[in-house]
Formats: C-alpha cells, structure tokens, sequence
C-alpha cells in the first residue's frame, strides 16, 4: 500500500498540484488582460476605461463574467447540437494544455518533453478545428464566413510561423523549451532576436494574425460579419471562446519569450537582475509583449482580406523561406552549427 | 513508471483537467441561468429576416486553394524541423539535399503566384 502510494498517488498529486498552479493564475490573466485591454486602450484614447466597478474598475472583469455565467445557453433550433457545443471546449482545452511544455523557470516545466516545440506547434494548429467547428455547427451566414476567412488566416500564418521557428531550431539544435531558453543565456545580447530581427518581426506580426487580433482581426469585424464566427454563441459558450481566445494571446506572448527574448533569463547577467527569480522574468516579458499587442490594437486600423492574404503568402511566406536557408548557409560556412549531444 | 510515460502523464491529466473544467463551466452555467427558450430566440442571426436558405451553400473556391496550400507548405515545415536538429551532423550534404527539396516546391509555389492562386481582389 505505502509503495503504490509512493510510485503512483503522490507524482500524480504533485502533478496535478502543478496543473493548478498554471491553470489558476492563467485564467486570472485572462481575466486581467481584458482589464488591461480596456484600460491601455482608455488610455491612448483619452478615456478613462472602466472604473466603476470596484477601485478603479479591478472587479470589472470577475462582473463581466458573472454577467456571462449567469446567461441564457442559447443553441439555435437549426444548429448541429453536439459540435456546437464541442467548439467552444476544444478551444478552450487547446488553449489550456498548451501551456504544459511553457518552462517558467529553470526546470519549472510541467512536461520537459524533447519535442516540446512541434507539440505547441501541433497544439496551435488544432486551434484551427474550434473555429471551423463553430462557423460550421452554426447554421448561420455570417457564422460560416467568419469561420472561412479566419481559418484560411490562421493557416495562412501558421506557415510563416513554422518557418521562423524552424531559423530558431537552426541556432539551438534541439526541441526542447528549455534548451532553447538555455541556449540564450549570457545577457540581452545573447537572446536570439537580435541575430534573427527580421523573424522576430515577422513571428510577432504573425502571432497577431493567428491569434486574430487586430489589425487582423477580419473574422470578428464587427461592421460586416458582426462577430464572426461565434455569432450565434451566448453566455459560457461564447465565454470560452473569449477565455480561449485571450489564453492564446497570452500564449504566442510565452512562445515569443521563449523563442526570441530569453525565456526566464535575466536581461543583464550581473548581480541586482540576478536576484529575482526566472519566473518573475518570464512573466514580465510576456507583459510587455502583451502591451505591444495592446498598442498594436489602437494604433492601426483594420486590414483588408486581400492585403492579409498577400502579405501572409507573398512577403512573409517567401521572406522567411529565404532566411531559413540564409541561416542554414551562414552557420554552416561558420561552422556554428550546434552538434549532436550539446542538446538533449 | 518509464521515463516516456513520466514525461507524458501530466500532459494526459492535464487534458483530463481541462476537459472537465470545460464541461463543468458549462454545465453549471446551464443548470444556474433561466433557460427559456422560444422560437424567434433559437432562429439563426440574419438580421432580424427569416434565414432565406440553409448556411452550408456555395463559396469561394480560392478558400480550397489556401487550404491545399497550406497542407503543401506545412509538410515542409515538418520535414524540416528534425532536419534543422540535425544540421550540424549531416553538414554540407545534408543542406545541399533540402536546399534541392527546397528548390522543387519553390518552383511549385513560382507557378502558383503565377497562376494567380494567391490574388484576392
């Protein structure tokens, strides 16, 4: 009894305890982000943002979702039951277990898998499905093009992601997370944005297109689709795709951290940064990311379908091809190929 | 527990997790809210007509094409990932290779953008 307690209860324990502790304080995020959305953009508007409900407007965000809990679950008579309400989890699932394989510190990893990369990538794929899923289940005009045009963009920018992850791969010569965090130690001028500026750009700009933010975010534009996709979507199914959808906004923010700005590494290697714990690091980098997406959002106006498409398929499609085999060539010339067994 | 089943296991539990998360959320907030349904509520959205016809008809064409090329181009991004590992094993032969890979899709993609798959007007 006390072996079986040791061998399977308490790793499990110990697991799930670590799934809370990335469940909870994401899901707050969430709810925070929304806050901050609201505020940020107040604020470069001149406005105020919200600030009614408790000090300055903090509670706004737990009111918003009572609000959406304690709503009608509306599934239109024309729907197809069961996918519809499918949708909404499976965006909200692959939101959540992405963040398994995010390593927030040295060994604060959930699941240190070697492939940790093609699972997050394989992770953001399946994002596709939700919303396919709703736009179909539906049953409504402006449901099914939302859900075309915003898969056809998420595919179209995955692409150019996988590229761009794949000139990062080049430089650390291994899948895992945390060696690719490892591999940028020594100071902001080790991290990988620097050498790879241009992918760093076109990673960012298509983190915005994948999460469908603005200035691309068509599948929502409220003045011609209405909302999109999830239309015809009310109280807690429409409040997961919201969850899921920030999650993921969070999430591109983590990956871009991980894969361009040093992870949990401090950005000085020298005695006051070293002090504050990687955690406290990784978090306040995906912060700033955040407020750069923030700040993209009020500053730009809407693209249009076509301007999107050419600028996923024509200049970030063939822009980070070309620089895949420029940094394969220029580190094999070099002789800067990491090698076999540095790695995992 | 082997050391493949340890790295796995939470990803498992958390899918477990979440799942059950999800469906408790929903559940709960079906059993809590007044469901009071009636027909004009439960009518899809087209701003305030009756649906002329059923959603699931005809559309652009071009969304396939984006689809088939999507398919194309992530397989490639797939076969290079554990080339992009490797790289610094397999050296000037093993660039040149997927560079003649690289080549033939270029190609391919060439006369794509030629045909006019790309353009959205």
């Amino acid at each position: 009894m006390a072996e079986f307690f040791q061998l399977y209860v308490a790793p499990v324990a110990w697991i799930i305890g670590g799934i809370l502790a990335i469940t909870v304080p994401l899901l707050l995020g969430v709810a925070y982000l929304t806050f901050a959305e609201r505020k940020v953009i107040g604020w470069i508007q001149l406005r105020r943002g919200p600030n009614v409900v408790g000090p300055f407007g903090l509670l706004q965000p737990i009111a918003d979702g009572l609000k959406l809990f304690l709503k009608e679950t509306v599934i239109p008579a024309s729907a197809n039951r069961i996918v519809f309400v499918l949708a909404p989890m499976i965006t909200f699932i692959l939101a959540l277990i992405a963040w398994a394989v995010i390593p927030f510190g040295e060994g604060l990893v959930l699941a240190d898998i070697n492939v940790g990369v093609l699972y997050l990538f394989a992770i953001s794929s399946l994002g596709v499905y939700g919303i396919i899923m709703a736009g179909w289940a539906s049953n409504s005009k402006y449901a099914f093009l939302g859900a075309l045009r915003s898969a056809a963009q998420m595919v179209s920018y995955e692409v150019s992601i996988g590229f761009v992850i794949i000139t990062v791969l080049l430089a650390v010569g291994s899948l895992n997370l945390s060696d690719i965090v490892m591999a940028q130690n020594g100071g902001i001028l080790h991290w990988h944005f620097l050498p790879l500026l241009p992918m760093f750009i076109v990673f960012f700009i298509s983190a915005l297109a994948e999460t469908n933010r603005a200035p691309f975010d068509l599948p929502e534009a409220e003045a011609e689709l209405v909302s999109g996709y999830n239309v015809e979507y009310s109280s807690m199914t429409f409040a997961m795709f919201f969850l899921g959808e920030y999650a993921n906004m969070i999430l591109m923010s983590g990956m871009t951290v991980v894969l361009f700005l040093g992870g949990w590494l401090p950005p000085f290697d020298m005695h006051p940064f070293t002090i504050i714990p990687g955690p406290i690091w990784f978090v306040l980098k995906i912060m700033a990311v955040l407020f750069l997406f923030l700040w993209v959002r009020a500053t730009f106006p809407r693209y249009r379908y076509d301007q999107l498409m050419r600028l996923g398929w024509k200049v970030f499609l063939p822009l980070s091809l070309v620089f895949v085999v420029l940094t394969a060539g220029f580190l094999l010339v070099f002789d800067l190929l990491p090698v076999a067994g540095g790695g995992k | 527990m082997t050391d493949l089943l340890k790295e796995y296991v939470p990803i498992v539990i958390f899918l477990a997790i979440a799942t059950g998360m999800a469906a408790a959320m929903l559940l709960a907030s079906y059993i809590v809210a007044r469901q009071k349904p009636d027909s004009e509520k439960l009518s899809a959205y087209e701003c305030g007509f009756e649906a002329f016809d059923d959603a699931r008809s005809q559309f652009d064409v071009r969304f396939y094409l984006v689809a088939i090329l999507f398919i194309i181009f992530d397989l490639e991004v797939a076969f290079l990932f554990p080339w992009a590992v490797a790289l610094g094993d397999i050296g000037v032969f093993g660039f040149w290779s997927m560079i003649l890979f690289l080549g033939i899709l270029t190609v391919g993609f060439i006369y794509e953008w030629r045909k006019g798959a790309l353009e959205w007007e």
